[in-house]
C-alpha cells in the first residue's frame, strides 16, 4: 500500500495518469462521434457545460458536488437538443447550428459568473486551458490512500465510459452505422445518441479541471481519427484510439519536461504527431493510397468486382430479366 | 382457445385487419417543408411482391419510415399483420436505401449481416457462433459468402446491396420492407434480387419495395401501389399498371415511359 502511495505521490505519475485517463475516456466516446460526423459537438459541449456548472452553483452554492456533473450533463444535452432543433428547421446547416448554440450558452455562463459569482473559484481561463501540471496538489483520501481529486474523478468516469462502450457496443455500432435499421429493430438510436453525448458532457466536466476544454477536444477527436486510418474494424479503432491517447499523454509529458512548456499543450501536440504518422504511413494513409493506385486490389478495380461476381454467379446474364 | 374467445381478445388488444400483411390507414405525414403524404390508405395482402411506385418526392420512402416508426405521422395508423408495428418487429425486416449509410464504416460484410439479428439478441447480449453461422448462411443465399470478411467499402454497389439483402434474410421475417433495392445495382445483382423475391413469395413471405423503374415493375412485382403524396391506385399489378393511373401519378410526361415499357 505504501509503495503505491509513494508512486502516486510523484507529481509526474499523477499528471501522466490523469492525462492517460482523460485520453481513454474521451477517445472511447470520440470514436463514435467521429464516425457519426458529430465530432465538433464535443467542442460545443466542452464549452456549454460551464453553464450547467454555474447554474448548479447559483442554485446550491457549491462547485464540488455530483450535482455539478448532473447540471453539466444537462447543459451538454441542451446544446445537442438545441442544435438538433435548428437543423431540423431546415433553415440552418449543422455546422452553423453548433456554432450558434454553444457560444450563446457559454456567453450566458460567463455573464452569470460576472453578475452573481465573482467571488467563487470559476476561472474562465482555466475552462479553456486547465492546469494539469497542478492537478496533484488537490488530493482526497480514499481509504488509506491519498489520491489527486482529478485522478479519482477521471478513474470513475473512465470506468463508466468503458462499461458503456463494452455493454452497449452493438447498439452503439448499429445506431452509428444504420440508424434506420436501429429504429426498425427497436434499438432506440436517438436515445443511444443522447446517452453517448450525455457521457461526453460528463467526461468534459471531469476533464475540465485537469486538462481544459481544448485538450479534451483534442483527445475526443484526434486519437480516434488516427485509429481510423490504421484499421477497418471498429473494436480495433477503439483499442488503437486508447493506445494513441495514452501514448500522447506519456510523450506529451516527457516533451513538456524536456522543453519546459505547457503539459496540456504538448499532450495535444503529441496526438497531432501520431495523427501525422498515421496519415502518412497508416493502412489507409496517403502513402498506402498512392501505392494502391498504382497496383489496385482486385475488388477495388474498375472491372475487378464484375469478374468476381461473374465467377460466383456462373455465366453472366446481362440485360434485364424479362 | 375457442375462436370466439380469440376474436374477443383480438378486438380487446386492438387488432386491425389481421388478414393483411400491411394496413395503412389515413396516413398523413409532413416534414418542415410541407406535406409528404396526404391521407393514404394502403393495403397489402400477405404473400405478394408489392411495389410502391411514384415520382420523386411522392413520399415513398417516407411511407416506409412511418411504418417502422422512424417518422411520426401527423395522423393515421399503421398495422402489420393486424397489430401495431411495435408488437410485430420480429416479423418485419427493413432494408434502408443503400446510400443512406456510410460504407467507409470500419466493419465487414459478415458483421453488417449480423446486425439483422441485434433485435433478437436484445440489449447487452453479444452475437456468438450461432449468429455467425446464420449470417454466413444468409450471405451464401445472395452469393456473397466469399466476401464475408471483406471491409464493406471494398464491395461494389451491387455487392453492398446484396449484403443488405442478406441482412434482411437473416431476420427470417414475414414482411420485407425495402427502400429502392434495385437502385444502382449491376445486372447480376438485379437477377439475384428477382430470384430472391420469387423464393420469398414461394415461402409465403410478403415484400413491399419502393421501386423507381416503371419498365420493370410489371415483370418483377405482382402488386402495385401508385403514390404521389396521395395514393393514386393500388391492387394487382395488371389492374393498376394502366396508362390512366400512371398519368394520374406522373403527369402527361409518362406517355413516353409507358411506350418504352410496352416496346
Amino acid at each position: 500500500m505504501s509503495a503505491l502511495q509513494a508512486w502516486l505521490d510523484q507529481p509526474s505519475v499523477t499528471i501522466m495518469l490523469i492525462g492517460a485517463l482523460v485520453g481513454i475516456a474521451a477517445s472511447l466516446l470520440g470514436a463514435f462521434l467521429v464516425l457519426r460526423r458529430e465530432s465538433m459537438l464535443s467542442d460545443a459541449i466542452s464549452h456549454s457545460v460551464l453553464l450547467g456548472i454555474v447554474v448548479v452553483y447559483l442554485l446550491t452554492g457549491t462547485v464540488d458536488t455530483p450535482l455539478q456533473v448532473v447540471g453539466a450533463a444537462l447543459a451538454g444535452l441542451v446544446t445537442v437538443w438545441a442544435t438538433d432543433l435548428l437543423v431540423r428547421s431546415r433553415r440552418v446547416k449543422q455546422d452553423a447550428a453548433i456554432g450558434l448554440v454553444f457560444p450563446a450558452l457559454f456567453a450566458v455562463a460567463v455573464l452569470l459568473i460576472n453578475l452573481y459569482a465573482r467571488d467563487v473559484h470559476l476561472d474562465t481561463d482555466a475552462v479553456l486551458l486547465g492546469e494539469i501540471a497542478f492537478a496533484w496538489l488537490d488530493v482526497v483520501s480514499l481509504g488509506q490512500l491519498e489520491v489527486a481529486r482529478s485522478l479519482l474523478t477521471m478513474l470513475v468516469i473512465t470506468a463508466v465510459n468503458l462499461a458503456f462502450v463494452v455493454l452497449l457496443y452493438k447498439e452503439l455500432k448499429l445506431a452509428t452505422f444504420d440508424p434506420g435499421l436501429a429504429t426498425a429493430l427497436g434499438k432506440r438510436p436517438t436515445l443511444v445518441g443522447y446517452a453517448l453525448l450525455g457521457l461526453v458532457s460528463v467526461t468534459a466536466v471531469g476533464a475540465f479541471d485537469a486538462v481544459g476544454a481544448i485538450l479534451f477536444v483534442a483527445f475526443v477527436i484526434v486519437p480516434p481519427t488516427t485509429a481510423y486510418l490504421l484499421t477497418d474494424r471498429l473494436w480495433r479503432m477503439l483499442a488503437y484510439g486508447c493506445v494513441v491517447a495514452v501514448g500522447s499523454s506519456l510523450a506529451g509529458y516527457a516533451l513538456a519536461r524536456a522543453y519546459d512548456v505547457s503539459v496540456g499543450g504538448s499532450m495535444a501536440s503529441a496526438t497531432g504527431a501520431f495523427l501525422l504518422l498515421a496519415l502518412l504511413f497508416g493502412r489507409h494513409g496517403l502513402i498506402a493510397r498512392a501505392l494502391g493506385r498504382r497496383a489496385p486490389r482486385a475488388p477495388q478495380a474498375a472491372d475487378g468486382s464484375v469478374v468476381a461476381e461473374v465467377s460466383l454467379a456462373g455465366p453472366a446474364e446481362h440485360g434485364r430479366g424479362s | 382457445m375457442g375462436e370466439e374467445v380469440e376474436r374477443a381478445l383480438s378486438t380487446a388488444q386492438g387488432v386491425h385487419e389481421p388478414s393483411l400483411a400491411l394496413h395503412v390507414e389515413d396516413l398523413t405525414a409532413s416534414y418542415a417543408s410541407g406535406a409528404v403524404l396526404w391521407d393514404v390508405d394502403m393495403n397489402v395482402p400477405p404473400g405478394v411482391l408489392a411495389a410502391i411506385v411514384g415520382p420523386n418526392g411522392a413520399g415513398k420512402s417516407t411511407l416506409l419510415k412511418c411504418v417502422i416508426g422512424a417518422l411520426r405521422p401527423a395522423a393515421g395508423h399503421v398495422y402489420v399483420f393486424g397489430r401495431p408495428y411495435r408488437q410485430q418487429r420480429h416479423r418485419v425486416a427493413y432494408v434502408p436505401q443503400r446510400t443512406s449509410v456510410d460504407w467507409d464504416f470500419p466493419t465487414t460484410a459478415l458483421d453488417v449481416v449480423t446486425m439483422g439479428l441485434y433485435g433478437r439478441l436484445g440489449w447487452l447480449r453479444r452475437p456468438g457462433k450461432r449468429e455467425d453461422d446464420e449470417a454466413h448462411e444468409a450471405l451464401a443465399m445472395v452469393g456473397m459468402d466469399a466476401f464475408a470478411e471483406r471491409q464493406i467499402s471494398q464491395l461494389s454497389g451491387g455487392q453492398q446491396q446484396r449484403v443488405f439483402l442478406a441482412r434482411a434474410l437473416v431476420q427470417d421475417a414475414d414482411l420485407y420492407l425495402m427502400d429502392e433495392p434495385f437502385a444502382g445495382v449491376d445486372a447480376t445483382t438485379e437477377r439475384a434480387i428477382v430470384d430472391l423475391f420469387k423464393d420469398l413469395r414461394r415461402r409465403g413471405k410478403t415484400v413491399v419495395a419502393v421501386h423507381h423503374d416503371l419498365q420493370t415493375v410489371a415483370t418483377y412485382f405482382d402488386w402495385l401501389a401508385l403514390l404521389n403524396v396521395r395514393l393514386i391506385a393500388q391492387g394487382p399489378v395488371r389492374e393498376v399498371y394502366t396508362a390512366e393511373h400512371l398519368r394520374a401519378a406522373y403527369g402527361p410526361r409518362v406517355v413516353l415511359l409507358e411506350q418504352t415499357a410496352e416496346a
